[in-house]
């Protein structure tokens, strides 16, 4: 059931770098699973998050193949943070900062996230009922 | 629309290969669509405000930046249109920075009138 509520984020971190990434991704998950509306401004690295191209892999050290590791990827995690918005009747905007992603190269992303700036961010702040900054360091 | 006070506390993160700092670039811009915007620099990032900045000469394998990052020319170009700058004295100070040193326009204050500024605004975006 959809809360009415919306939440805004904006993150910069690159997917593999940081916890904050992780961090992100628990308060999305957290907020779609109470029928909150998510807005989400992917910012500088952060747009890689949904890079379509990433690939699990094996670990050798631990000598386990692709299939055994089950290695998750984020834009995995963000496609399922879309399917469960779709379930609690919640709205995921995910978007990934133009700017950055023609820097990067990052323009090939899975279903879901949408391309836009500032400005999104700005106008998803003002109609939110919070909004919080993970910067990275 | 809501007040929003900037604390800006990492500094020249990846300034060189963005020609900018990408949270004072993303506020000048938030600026330009209307928000009502502050900037509170403290720690490294004080020296945003030291005038004079010259990162000039960088070039790899004879490919030559042309744009260097001028931080303190934008943190001008900012007061200008009308977005306060803050900077934490203390921190100035601490890092071997005079009055003399800084950019006409950036308002300090003590690390004590912090909390009266944070009242001053609806949100605190801390980056």
């Amino acid at each position: 059931m959809a809360s009415g509520k919306t939440i805004t984020l904006a993150i910069m971190d690159a997917p593999y770098e940081s916890p904050n990434s992780t961090t992100a991704l628990r308060i999305i998950d957290a907020a779609l699973q109470k029928g909150h509306n998510v807005n989400v401004f992917a910012y500088e690295g952060a747009v890689s998050l949904t890079m379509k191209a990433q690939a699990p892999h094996p670990n050798p050290v631990k000598g386990t193949s692709v299939e055994q590791e089950q290695h998750p990827t984020t834009k995995d995690w963000v496609s399922a943070l879309f399917k469960l918005a779709g379930q609690k009747g919640a709205k995921l905007d995910w978007v990934n900062c133009g700017l950055c992603v023609d820097e990067r190269g990052a323009g090939d992303w899975i279903e879901g996230p949408r391309r836009g700036g500032p400005k999104d961010f700005l106008d998803a702040n003002a109609a939110g009922d919070a909004t919080l900054v993970i910067p990275t360091k | 629309m809501a007040k929003i006070l900037n604390i800006v506390e990492t500094a020249y993160r990846a300034t060189i290969e963005e020609q900018d700092d990408t949270i004072l670039w993303l506020n000048h811009m938030l600026k330009n669509g209307g928000a009502d915007i502050a900037i509170l620099l403290r720690a490294n990032a004080v020296n945003y405000a030291a005038k004079g900045q010259d990162a000039s000469g960088l070039s790899f394998g004879g490919l030559k930046m042309v744009h260097p990052p001028e931080i303190d020319k934008d943190v001008a170009k900012m007061i200008e249109k009308g977005i306060p700058v803050f900077l934490v004295e203390e921190d100035a100070a601490e890092r071997g920075l005079s009055d003399t040193d800084l950019i006409a326009g950036v308002q300090k204050i003590q690390r004590r009138a912090i909390p009266e500024l944070l009242d001053q605004h609806e949100q605190v975006w801390h980056w």
